[in-house]
Order: C-alpha cells, then structure tokens, then sequence
C-alpha cells in the first residue's frame, strides 16, 4: 500500500483524511485506484492533477513507478506563463 | 558507447560561456519576422467588433449591411463555430462572444476585407441588439450572494454553500493545526491585502495570418508562446484533424504567459474558411489591454504567528482571486506558493475563484504566486520589525531546505533557498547606508517550474555542422542556449551548430513555452538527442575500425577508440563521419521525444532601496539586487536577463500598474499612456547574483529561471516603501496618491 | 479614393510612393514598402516602436502622416547597418545581451543612434531619460543602458 497525501479541500472527498492508502506500483494504478476506492475525487482527478513522487513533480507519466516507501503527494494541476 | 549520465560535478566548455545569440543580427537589423510582419498573397485584413458593455446578452447580431459593402469578403460571428467539444467551449467563447457579452472588449463579431479601411467600415455597419445586464468588476463583491452571475450552474463541487454562483471553486492546503500554532505566537499579524490587475504588456501586439483551403488544409503563422497548443486549439474548436492545420511560429514579441492561449487565431482561420482567401489579423494596443491578458486583481487575508525570537509558529491564508470571464483563476498556483519558502509546522491556504465582469486572466509570469508572496513576505517584515529582528535572520531561521514538507505536501531534495539568503546577507548592498525618507525591503519567493511534453531532432549535415530543431518559440534567447547545451555535449564549437523553431508538421507534441520549462525541458531533450546521434557516430567509427561499437567513445568532438582491446586508431571527428555518412548507413541523426518530469523548483530573494517623497507619495527606485538560485546558468547572461525583466515588471506592479474601471464597467486606462509600465528613466540598473544548486533532474543541473524573479518585487518594495514612508501599505500598486493618503492618513491618526 | 503620390528619401535611396490621405508613415513603411523592420507596438506614440528619423530628427513614425515625408529624408532600422558591417550599437547590443524578445529593439536601437549622434558622451541619466519614451517589457532596461554608454565609450575611442 501505498500512503498518499491529498490536500485539504479534497478530504471531504476522502473521509476526512487527508492520507489515504491505495494499493498501487505506478502512477497509473494509483490514480486508478484513487477513482475506485473514492468516487468523490473523480471530478478533479478528470480535471487535471500533477503529483509528486519523492519530491518530483509529474503530470502524466502514468508508468512512473512507485513504491511502498515513496511520498506520494497530490497537487493541483500545475501551469506556468 | 559509455554514456556519463551521473550526477557529478563537470567541467563546462560552452555552457557557462556568453556568445553572441544566433538570431541576434536578425533582431538588431529589423529582419526578425514576428506576427505582424508575415504577409501572403492575396491576403486580406481581419477586423474585430468588440462589446462596449461589460455585461450585456446579446439578442441579435445584424451583419447584413456589413455584408454588402464593397470589398467585404467574409464575417463570422458566434453563429459561425456551431458546437465546439467542452474542453475548447470557454476559449471560443473569449474569442467570440455566445449569448452574452461578459466584459469591456469582448469580441462579438469579425470581418475580413480587401483593406483596413473598408474593414473598419463594415464593423460600423454590424448591428448589435444588446440586453444590457448588470456587471461586476470586484473580486469581493462578485462573492456575495447577491451579485450578478456571469455563469450559472458551473459551480464546482469543492464551494461550500452561502457564496454567489461567481466562486468556482475552492482549494485547501496545509497541514498542522493553526489555532495551535497562533496560540504559540508573541505576536501574531491579521490583515487584508489587495493587489490590482496588471497586464503582461508585452510591445508586441497579438497577430495572425490564417489560410485554408477548400481542401480543408489550413497554415497558420502566429505569435505565441505554444505554436503546437495554438494547433490542437484551433483543431479542436474548428473540427479539423490535428494534422490538417501547420502552425508556424512567427517571432514573438513578448508573452510573459499571454500568449499562451488563442484569441485571434480560430477568428482568422474561421474567416479564412470562408473568404477563401488568406486573412491576417493584428490587434492594436487597446484591444491588447481590453481583451487578452491580464492576471488576476486579489484580495488575500493573512495571518501569521511569530514567537519574539523569530520562529514563525503558524501561517494562514485566504486568497480571493477575480480571473476574469470565465473560471481558471492562478488562485491554486497562489495557494500552493504562498508560504512554499518556509518550513511551517502549522499552515494553511484557503482559494477561492472568482469570475467577474472583466477579459480573462492569462497566465502571467509564475502565475498567481506574485499576490500571495506580497501577502505573507509583508506580514512576516512586519512582525520581524516588530520585534526589531533582522528581516533576512528571520527568513533564514525559518527557511525551508532540503528535507522541508513544503507548505502544498511534498518534500523539498535540495533547494537554493537559504544560498540566496545567506549571499544578500553577505552583500555589501545590505549594509550600505539609507537616508531620509528611504527604505530597504527583502522578500523570497518561490516558483515550480515545469517539464512537459518536448521533441527535438538533431541533425548532422554532410558537411559536418548540426542543426537542432525544437518545438517551442524563442523568447527570450533559447536559441542561444539549445545551441549551447547541443555544442557542449558534442564537443564541437558553438557556431557549428544552428537551432531552429519548427513548424507543427515537423516535430510531435510540444508544451506551451511557460512555466519556465523551455531551458530545462528543451534542453534536457537537446542534450539526449545530440546523445543518440554521438551513440550513431560511434557506431559508424566502430564500423570503420572494425571494432565493436562498446569499444568507441566519444570525447571532444570525435570518436575515439576505448578499451585495451579496442586496438590503435586515429579519433574520427564529427566532421569526419558525416562526411562518410552515406557509405556507412545514411544520414546521422539524433532524436529526443519525451515527457520531461523532475524539473526543480526554484528560490530567489530581492533586495531594494527606495525613496518616498513625503509631499507628493512618489516612490524612486534608488538600488535594486536580485539573488537567484538557476541550477547552472546556460548563458548568465541571459539569465541575468530574466532576474532583472522580472524585477522591473514587479516594479510596475509595485507602483504603477493597474486595470481601472469605472463605475459602468469600462476599463478606463486601454492604452500605453495611462497604463504606465516601467521605463528607462524610472529604474536603476538591477544587479544579480546567480546561485548555482545543481537540479538533479537535469544532465547539466539547469533550473528553470524565467518566473521566480517576478514574485518577489511586490512584497520587498513594499516593505522598502513601507518602512520609507513610515506606513504599513498593504493595496497595490503604491501609487502616489494612495502612499501619500497613507502617510497624511498616519499622521492624522 | 484619390491616393496622394510622394517623393522622398529612404535611408538613403530615391523613394516614391502612392498612400491614402490617413495612412501613417509607420502604415507606410510596413505595408506599403515592405519595411517592417518598424514595429507598431501601440499606435499612439507611447512605445516608441516605430522610431525613425525623419530630416535626422527622431519621431515616432506612426504618429506621422505618409504624405508628410514628401522631400524629407526618412532613416529607418533598415538603414543602420553599412552593407554587412552592423553599426557598432548593433553589435553592443548582441554582444551583451541588451535584448530578449528583440521587438523594442529596433525602435531602441534608431533612438540611441540619434542620441549618440548629438550627444556623444550621454550620463547614464541622459540614456536613460532620451530612452524614456522606448518601452521594453523584456530586459528591465538594465543592458540595453549598458550596452548604449559602453557603445558611446568605444565611439569616443575610435574618433
């Protein structure tokens, strides 16, 4: 299982937690994963997220790999100017 | 072929360097072709008619008359677009108008004409029957529950009741517990900031020039930050196939993040459809200020704890941003930064979006990080004050560093932060002596930076020179630095190697040139193709040898045999193999497709001296200094170009820059003369100093540079100003007026 | 419509040209003549993209009248360079990095030339206040100052 932050208006979406746990080793199973155990967020999962994998942003790369020990972090959709 | 691809410290021979950029005889001789300046036969002028009101439905548009003037060869209106797919509904809606006007400047119709003139002449003949509706232009008031609605029943899911339907949506970061972390504090600081919409101001005006045949294939040449979004757009909203339209980028006059998003461009194909003829089309400046742009104008509530020794023990935020017509307000981007440079046990952010009676926000330069870092670096000056503690001392004990769970989750690997704090403490600008009625402020800021879809292709010429082609507009001086980055790996002088922007038909998908990505992607992308096409050289070595292609490597510009078993050959250079390409398998190239994730964030602080007139409220810039960690500088001078325009576009928001509107909704100041950017006699030189922590994410450590430098201004110019004055200002810009309200306000009370 | 013709002198070469009453000199050096090393930035002489000189006075071309260069003498960006040798403030500029996005810079670079020519040792409080009506949104001003005193230096040396 992996631990995943999610941060603070998405909890009323996940219980009130603001980690939970899925069963995932890529970025796409965890977004799967995400969908599956908590219906809420699938609103703002279709809109668009970045997450961050030890410190390192991404945004798409669904078969980034991911572990156990990783600090998984959702974040807004990033954009720049 | 044995690739170094650690993480070590290595020596540079290029990249570092300064040479000359390899479309600078271009841009100083008038050559350089940007939006304006592309013409096609036969072509004919696109004009647009823009709303007069700032909220009006628009009942019935009347084109007949327009229509039968001489020389008039097509107009489109709303009507001509039919059904768009959502993800594009709101972008055409921006570029031309649906049932309602939403603000000052809105287009509603267009023409294309044999000439400018008669163009300007069949706008006035187009009948509008507008519903005028009321409007609002303020972020508070658009809140209420009483407010007109620009767009009923979009409401995200994440409002809590009791707001006006104008508030989109909501986002929430943090962790601790704040009422613990206020409980902690000697003093905590409680106030309300504002801050005004400013517009990119980039000189160069938007422009296009648009052609489609009745094949249903279409060119596009256009100024913009993104040629490949600017496909995919206009794609999308026309209901071509992607590969049907080539977009061609011009030059580009600016963006700032403008020009990251289509206004001109589905109109002028629209019309080209059916003029069949080419059409071009350039905004003029009021058009520009009326219609594109702007960032969003704030009202930000803050609140933060500090014990007498300088620790911050909790930081809260509320920030409430207006962005315009339609949702997608940086409000989120300004929520994750606001308290980014600290390492807080107890912090939250609240954002609201808010859409109002006025032209879209477009992202602007670290988009919506500026506002908030002006909020909190001035509620933390204030409380170090307070304490009589040295502003920098503060920063530092509370800095974040690697290690840090930054205030938006993650944890921070080894960021630049404290380097830039430690060297404006050790420069001699922050010890030199203030005078009267001066003031000297410091503020950090942060931004994310990103990576993102990026294709180049190197290519090898017979003769032995290399071309690069990538995918993103030169902005700023990119060029220069692909063209370093691909020398340095290949070990062969800079002006053997020429890069080039090409068009859509030649390259995949490129992200939008934004989020300071293009050095740290491009380059990133650049360094693994001229990569591949060094593994191809050795390769081909190899085959002449006769040897195997692990026993060859690549060192200064030429294969060289490697290994004991590798056997005695003379190196081939680069010029060398090319020359023999065809005989040893075809032309050479190299190629880099990728996503490119892992882009580091990026820190900076600024330090400045002003001066306030007492009698008048003016503010001089007296000395400005910029610290900024790059990851490692391609071209510092460059880079130095980056600290210091994001310095002085700070500066104009500081002081001058603002949307106004008066009371009908109009914006009252669509032009260069009352929309007052910063000039050359209101500045001083801006002095920086480049901190070098690698990126690890990055071959050469290269971070992205372009944004970070224009979120610290507001916050350390206010302080600067604050502190000269004698007077907290907390609304922006400090124009003269307010700060002398403030001060004749302080001495009255 | 009735277009006016016009005789005049472009950096140098016999011109003549056919324009409407309203159009600028900038409508005709870009749209007419092909020059569009000018650059129309706002249209109202704020921005100062469209320097020229006109009779060695320098003006911004969009607030002039095409009809008005009849026997005047026009300079333009395009003019600045002597065949392939670039005017010295052309190579300051690139060698210091004093511009970006490059669309201010042809208009700054005509309006430094024409203060260079009257003034050949400018304070760095004259650049800056002769440069006041050029608005460069890229570079915070910061280069192009240097590189415009730097230019000036050189000149001093050389005459």
């Amino acid at each position: 299982m992996v631990k995943v932050r999610v941060w603070g208006s998405l909890a009323e979406f996940t219980e009130g937690q603001t980690e939970v746990e899925i069963k995932a080793t890529t970025l796409r199973e965890l977004l799967d994963g995400l969908a599956g155990e908590y219906p809420g967020l699938r609103p703002q999962l279709e809109r668009g997220i970045s997450v961050a994998i030890d410190g390192r942003v991404y945004n798409d790369s669904w078969f980034t790999p991911i572990s156990e020990e990783s600090e998984v972090v959702l974040l807004r959709r990033l954009k720049g100017g | 072929m044995a690739l170094d691809h650690s993480d070590k410290p290595r020596t540079f021979k290029v990249v570092g360097t300064r040479p000359p950029r390899p479309d600078g005889i271009d841009k100083v001789t008038g050559r350089a072709r940007f939006g304006a300046d592309i013409v096609a036969p036969g072509m004919l002028t696109g004009r647009v008619l823009r709303s007069p009101h700032a909220h009006a439905r628009i009942v019935k548009i009347d084109t007949s008359k327009a229509r039968a003037l001489p020389g008039v060869k097509a107009v489109v209106t709303r009507a001509d677009f039919g059904a768009v797919p959502e993800d594009v509904a709101d972008v055409i809606d921006n570029c031309m108008a649906g049932d309602k006007a939403l603000y000052d400047g809105h287009a509603v119709a267009a023409v294309a004409a044999s000439s400018a003139a008669v163009a300007r002449k069949a706008l006035r003949l187009i009948d509008v029957d507008y519903e005028v509706l009321p409007h609002v232009t303020d972020v508070d008031a658009a809140m209420k529950p009483d407010a007109p609605v620009l767009h009923a029943g979009r409401q995200e899911e994440t409002v809590p009741e009791g707001y006006s339907q104008n508030v989109m949506s909501r986002v929430e970061f943090g962790h601790g517990d704040i009422d613990k972390g206020l409980a902690e504090a000697d003093r905590v600081v409680e106030r309300t900031y504002r801050t005004g919409a400013t517009h990119q101001g980039y000189i160069e005006p938007h422009a296009c020039l648009a052609t489609m045949g009745p094949d249903g294939q279409a060119d596009l040449w256009c100024c913009t930050q993104g040629h490949y979004m600017v496909r995919n757009t206009c794609a999308a909203i026309l209901g071509m196939e992607q590969g049907q339209l080539r977009v061609t980028a011009s030059e580009i006059g600016g963006g700032f993040g403008g020009k990251t998003v289509v206004f001109l461009e589905p109109v002028a194909l629209m019309l080209s459809k059916l003029a069949g003829r080419p059409v071009k089309m350039v905004m003029s400046r009021s058009e520009v200020l009326r219609a594109t742009g702007p960032t969003s104008s704030t009202s930000i509530d803050v609140k933060i704890g500090m014990t007498k020794d300088g620790r911050i023990t909790a930081g809260f935020a509320q920030l409430r941003y207006q962005g315009g017509a339609y949702p997608g307000s940086p409000v989120d981007m300004g929520s994750m930064s606001a308290f980014a440079p600290y390492d807080l046990e107890n912090v939250k952010t609240v954002g609201f979006d808010v859409v109002t009676n006025r032209p879209k926000a477009a992202a602007y330069r670290a988009p919506g990080a500026p506002m908030a870092a002006f909020a909190v670096e001035s509620a933390i000056d204030e409380l170090a004050k307070g304490f009589d503690l040295d502003p920098l001392e503060v920063r530092l004990k509370n800095a974040a560093r690697e290690g840090t769970v930054a205030s938006y989750g993650p944890t921070f690997p080894a960021i630049g932060l404290e380097a830039t704090l430690e060297a404006a403490k050790a420069h001699p600008h922050w010890t030199a002596p203030l005078g009267e009625n001066q003031g000297r402020g410091v503020a950090c800021g942060f931004w994310f930076n990103f990576g993102g879809d990026t294709c180049v292709t190197l290519n090898v010429t017979p003769d032995g020179t290399v071309t690069v082609s990538e995918g993103n507009p030169d902005i700023g001086g990119s060029r220069a630095s692909m063209t370093m980055m691909a020398a340095e790996e290949l070990g062969i002088p800079y002006d053997r190697v020429r890069t080039i922007i090409a068009d859509t038909g030649a390259l995949g998908q490129n992200e939008v040139t934004d989020g300071s990505r293009v050095t740290f992607a491009v380059g990133l992308a650049t360094i693994e193709a001229a990569r591949n096409a060094k593994r191809e050289m050795c390769k081909r070595a190899a085959m002449i040898w006769g040897i195997d292609e692990e026993a060859v490597e690549w060192v200064d510009g030429a294969a060289r045999p490697a290994g004991p078993n590798a056997g005695k050959h003379d190196p081939m250079t680069l010029k060398e193999i090319a020359a023999i390409a065809s005989n040893t398998g075809g032309p050479i190239a190299g190629h880099y497709e990728v996503n490119a994730e892992g882009a580091g964030v990026s820190f900076g602080t600024h330090m400045v001296d002003v001066e306030v007139d007492p009698d008048t409220g003016a503010t001089k810039i007296l000395r400005y200094t910029v610290f900024q960690d790059a990851g490692k500088a391609v071209h510092p001078a460059y880079v130095e170009g980056q600290f210091q325009g994001g310095a002085v576009q700070g500066i104009g928001w500081a002081l001058n820059e603002e949307y106004i509107y008066g009371e009908d909704g109009i914006l009252q100041n669509a032009g260069f003369l009352d929309y007052r950017i910063p000039v050359a006699s209101d500045l001083p030189m801006i002095d920086t100093v480049i901190l070098e922590i690698a990126n690890p994410g990055h071959p050469y450590g290269v971070r992205g540079v372009g944004e970070t430098p224009i979120v610290p201004p507001l916050a350390a110019i206010a302080n600067a100003v604050s502190e000269a004055a004698g007077v907290r200002m907390t609304d922006l810009p400090m124009s003269p007026p307010r700060v002398l309200a403030a001060i004749q306000g302080q001495k009255g009370g | 419509m009735s277009q006016i013709h016009v005789t005049t002198s472009i950096n140098g070469d016999a011109t003549e040209f056919l324009c409407e009453a309203e159009d600028t000199l900038l409508d005709v050096l870009r749209d007419r003549l092909g020059m569009t090393g000018s650059k129309e930035g706002c249209g109202t002489g704020d921005c100062g993209a469209c320097s020229v000189t006109v009779d060695g006075r320098l003006v911004c071309s969009c607030l002039m009248l095409g009809a008005e260069a009849e026997g005047r003498e026009v300079t333009t960006i395009e003019g600045m360079a002597t065949g392939d040798r670039l005017h010295p403030l052309q190579e300051k500029f690139i060698e210091m990095a004093a511009l970006q996005c490059g669309i201010c810079t042809p208009g700054i670079l005509v309006a430094a030339k024409s203060l260079l020519e009257k003034n050949p040792d400018p304070s760095e409080e004259e650049v800056r206040y002769w440069l006041a009506g050029n608005l460069c949104r890229c570079t915070g001003y910061d280069k192009i100052i240097r590189a415009v005193m730097d230019t000036a230096a050189d000149l001093r040396r050389a005459s």
